[in-house]
């Protein structure tokens, strides 16, 4: 533990990527596995949910220090971290534990989380009295299960790869699925030939794109184009005779799909499809809008009133896997081919589960480049987000790497709102107002609070809003400030819906802010009637 | 709620006024007479006809203010008559020269804290204990998450941080006034013998200190270092508007810091970009606040400057002691 307190507290102070691979190394060098197994568990951000609320444990700390509640609040409000004010509050410093990490991971850290009242109480604090503040803020933040270290997975791969000699690809393919922290799982993590026999659930690391940065210098017809869906990525595995439904989290979903898992079993064994979970209503020619696959999202198993009003398709853009043999590294034409073939032989009649359930993304007539801002200006039309844009030469990669596979959206929709309230954010924007609520005019000449927004703004811009929140304050609600409204903000985002949920009965999907309009006065700013008539406009 | 009328002291737009000794302190506006707790910026202008403050502070408020500003300068604990008020100065413990003022009139008496810390500081006089009937303290740091360790544990770590990089320039941020000598002092403390280098803005501070008779290590400003000469394994004290500036680029992969009470929160150091925070203050800490309160043993309190709504609720809700910020609520 006070090891994997140092490696966080050197990860945390150190910006360049270099010197955080460094100190990963230099960790899981020495480390014991066991260790190093819940270590790169609680790196690779697994740990699951959290053992102790963050509200639970303010309360155990201020039972102890005896503070007001408010002030506690008050404290919160300039840390921005739960875990870290706890740290800041604890005023006794212990002499640093001597336990390992695992034992503190599947032994201490639940055995407390399993008591109550004041039992739990008094052992947390008993655990908290035997740490020094840096293995406090650790500990707190196990418990809450918001250990967040801010090494991209790809760092902790690299390093590992740097240390076994297991090629970097390689590693990131066998945590695919699930990494069950555990010496035996580090040692195979790391062995030099996969001693661990091919387990058949375990997915491919998916391949994302990249937004598109200018128009590509080969000719457009080396250059697959398909819609960018706006559903979840999946990854559908048929093997041993069974079938797996992944998501890009890396979450087995496929309980959530019944129908998927279903339509998949006419697959042949071995075969591993890419592709977009989205609603897709019966008769029609498009998806459904991503609120209606939110509702199966939502449900680990749906109800049959559910899963016929809101049916889910696969719609397939890339073959991974073809009679058990990794297609990989193959070229685009060459897997799009074949998953040509694999869906045009499935049985068509309706009879079959397969039939609309798994489907071709269509690719799109792309010939030339003037052809490409027509295509996306059509994205709204067919209930997509944008293009992809695909290098048929390009083999299928891990991660996001540029070059081969862009995403090329369409423009945001916008509207001008104005800001009504602000609340502080947390971690590095704590103590800085950079939570902003909107508002649009109604009828009756009101503000409604209409989206909320933290993005878009730079560190000047943050800075200079803040300052202006600050004196401009008209009431408070805790943490919130109500402001005078005068600043309009351009937001941007992907989408309206109707919501019973929102005051304004819209809900907005991605807003974020696209420019501060400092020369227009509140009055100009967008009403609801706008709003609701984009709404209505959209596909 | 503002300061009563009819009271030793009152809020006016120039500063704390105190009628009785026709002064100011730490007016933010010229004024015939100012009454100066210290000499940092925001709290010694120039442009005031008369400056009252402690001698040990002269050189460096004459150096800031103006060769030939008219300054009376006094010592710690005498006592002066000031029209119809009498006003002495204690030490703060802040920096060099610094003071709290106390002023006394109509069987009236007021100590206003200025800037002030607690713990032992080797670079200036230590904090002195005053009591008064009214006391205004400041807030900087009025929240219970902010508790200091000792200067001396602090540059500890910092010398570690700096031995552990020979192959590397060492750059440590700190306030130019104060924070930088109190570190050179606290490390000499330690042993620490090895020549430090400085940025302009902090070698502009060092003859007062020298004069003063601080043990400091050796020190050279990097205008005196020879082209081309090593930067690896120096350490460097530049002022935190140096972090990021065109000053830097001469320095190849340096590791930095930032030494302030700022630096106990996490998000604070990283929204400003140092890989390392060094907590060490030059205001008193929470404990070191309620404790200065306690001490006082005055019958109200004001608050200013920081968390001063925060403390106030506290001294009020908690300590029982009657307290109010002094700006009135609904501040920052």
């Amino acid at each position: 533990m006070r090891r994997f307190a140092a490696l966080y507290a050197a990860l945390d102070g150190s910006s360049g990527t270099n010197a955080r691979v460094d100190a990963l190394v230099a960790y899981f060098s020495d480390v014991e596995a066991a260790d190093g197994a819940w270590a790169l568990h609680v790196l690779l951000g697994k740990q699951g949910k959290r053992l102790i609320t963050g509200r639970r444990l303010r309360q155990i700390c201020l039972e102890e220090s005896q503070l007001p509640e408010w002030l506690f609040d008050d404290c919160y409000a300039q840390v921005g971290d739960s875990a870290e004010t706890i740290t800041l509050l604890w005023s006794q410093t212990g002499a640093g534990t001597s336990e390992p990490l695992h034992n503190w991971m599947e032994q201490l850290l639940p055995a407390a989380a399993a008591l109550e009242g004041s039992e739990q109480a008094e052992a947390v604090r008993q655990l908290w009295r035997s740490l020094c503040p840096a293995e406090l803020l650790v500990a707190n933040k196990l418990l809450t299960g918001g250990l967040r270290v801010g090494v991209a997975q790809g760092l902790v791969v690299r390093a590992l790869a740097i240390l076994s000699g297991v090629e970097e690809a390689q590693l990131q393919h066998r945590l695919m699925g699930g990494f069950k922290p555990s010496a035996a799982a580090l040692t195979a993590l790391l062995a030099s030939a996969d001693l661990a026999e091919a387990v058949p659930s375990r997915p491919y690391p998916f391949f994302l794109a990249s937004p598109l940065e200018q128009q590509p210098a080969s000719p457009a017809s080396e250059w697959l184009a398909e819609w960018k869906f706006d559903g979840i990525r999946g990854q559908l595995i048929r093997r041993a005779n069974e079938v797996y439904l992944w998501s890009r989290g890396e979450e087995l979903i496929g309980t959530a799909f019944p129908e998927l898992l279903a339509a998949a079993g006419c697959l042949a064994d071995g075969t591993v499809l890419d592709g977009e979970i989205l609603v897709w209503l019966t008769n029609s020619n498009q998806p459904a809008p991503f609120a209606q696959l939110q509702r199966r999202l939502g449900r680990k198993a749906p109800g049959r009133k559910l899963l016929a009003e809101c049916p889910a398709a696969f719609v397939a853009y890339d073959l991974l896997e073809l009679g058990g043999d990794d297609l990989r590294q193959r070229p685009l034409s060459q897997r799009r081919f074949a998953l040509e073939g694999l869906l045009h032989d499935l049985p068509e009649t309706t009879s079959t589960p397969a039939a609309g359930l798994l489907r071709l993304s269509p690719r799109l007539p792309l010939t030339a480049w003037e052809q490409l801002e027509p295509l996306r200006q059509q994205a709204a039309s067919a209930a997509a987000e944008g293009l992809m844009l695909k290098a048929l030469a390009s083999p299928y990669l891990s991660g996001r790497k540029r070059g081969q596979w862009w995403k090329h959206k369409r423009d945001p929709y916008t509207l001008d709102a104005v800001l009504l309230y602000a609340q502080a954010g947390s971690g590095r924007r704590a103590n800085l107002f950079t939570d902003y609520t909107f508002g649009l005019w109604s009828a009756e000449g009101e503000l409604v609070s209409f989206a909320k927004a933290y993005s878009g703004l730079n560190d000047g811009e943050i800075t200079a809003l803040d300052r202006w929140i600050r004196s401009h304050t008209t009431e408070r609600f805790g943490p919130v400030r109500a402001v005078q409204p005068l600043q309009v903000f351009e937001l941007a985002f992907e989408g309206l819906q109707r919501s019973s949920r929102h005051k304004s009965g819209i809900a907005v999907r991605f807003p974020r802010i696209a420019r501060w309009r400092q020369d227009k006065p509140a009055i100009e700013a967008d009403s609801l009637a706008t709003a609701l008539a984009l709404l209505a406009s959209q596909p | 709620m503002p300061i009563p009328a009819g009271c030793l002291l009152e809020r006016t737009p120039q500063g704390l006024y105190c009628r009785a000794a026709a002064a100011w302190i730490d007016p933010v506006v010229p004024v015939p007479r100012a009454l100066i707790t210290h000499a940092h910026a925001d709290h010694a202008r120039p442009g005031c006809g008369e400056y009252w403050a402690v001698g040990a502070s002269e050189a460096i408020l004459r150096q800031r203010l103006g060769a030939t500003i008219n300054l009376i300068p006094v010592d710690y604990g005498a006592l002066h008559r000031i029209g119809q008020a009498r006003v002495s100065f204690h030490s703060a413990g802040h920096v060099l020269g610094s003071a709290q003022i106390r002023l006394e009139a109509g069987g009236e008496s007021w100590l206003v804290s200025g800037d002030y810390k607690r713990c032992a500081d080797p670079s200036c006089a230590p904090f002195e204990s005053v009591q008064a009937d009214v006391f205004i303290t400041e807030a900087t740091f009025g929240l219970p998450i902010y508790r200091w360790q000792s200067g001396s544990k602090v540059a500890g770590e910092i010398l570690s941080w700096w031995q552990a990089a020979p192959e590397r320039p060492s750059m440590l941020f700190a306030y130019a006034f104060g924070k930088a000598q109190r570190l050179l002092a606290e490390l000499a403390a330690i042993g620490v013998e090895e020549e430090i280098l400085l940025h302009g803005a902090v070698e502009a501070l060092m003859p007062a200190y020298r004069e003063a008779g601080v043990r400091l290590p050796p020190t050279l400003p990097m205008s005196a270092l020879g082209k081309g000469e090593s930067l690896a394994g120096r350490l460097v004290i530049a002022p935190p508007s140096a972090h990021r500036s065109m000053w830097m680029k001469r320095f190849k992969l340096p590791q930095t810091a930032f030494m302030s009470g700022w630096m106990a929160v996490r998000g604070a150091r990283r929204r400003r970009g140092y890989e390392r925070g060094f907590v060490m203050s030059d205001h008193a800490d929470w404990p070191g606040l309620i404790h200065s309160v306690q001490q006082s043993g005055a019958r109200q309190v004001y608050v200013t400057h920081g968390n001063s709504d925060g403390l106030a609720r506290y001294l009020r809700e908690v300590e029982g002691i009657s307290a109010e910020p002094l700006e009135g609520s609904g501040g920052p």
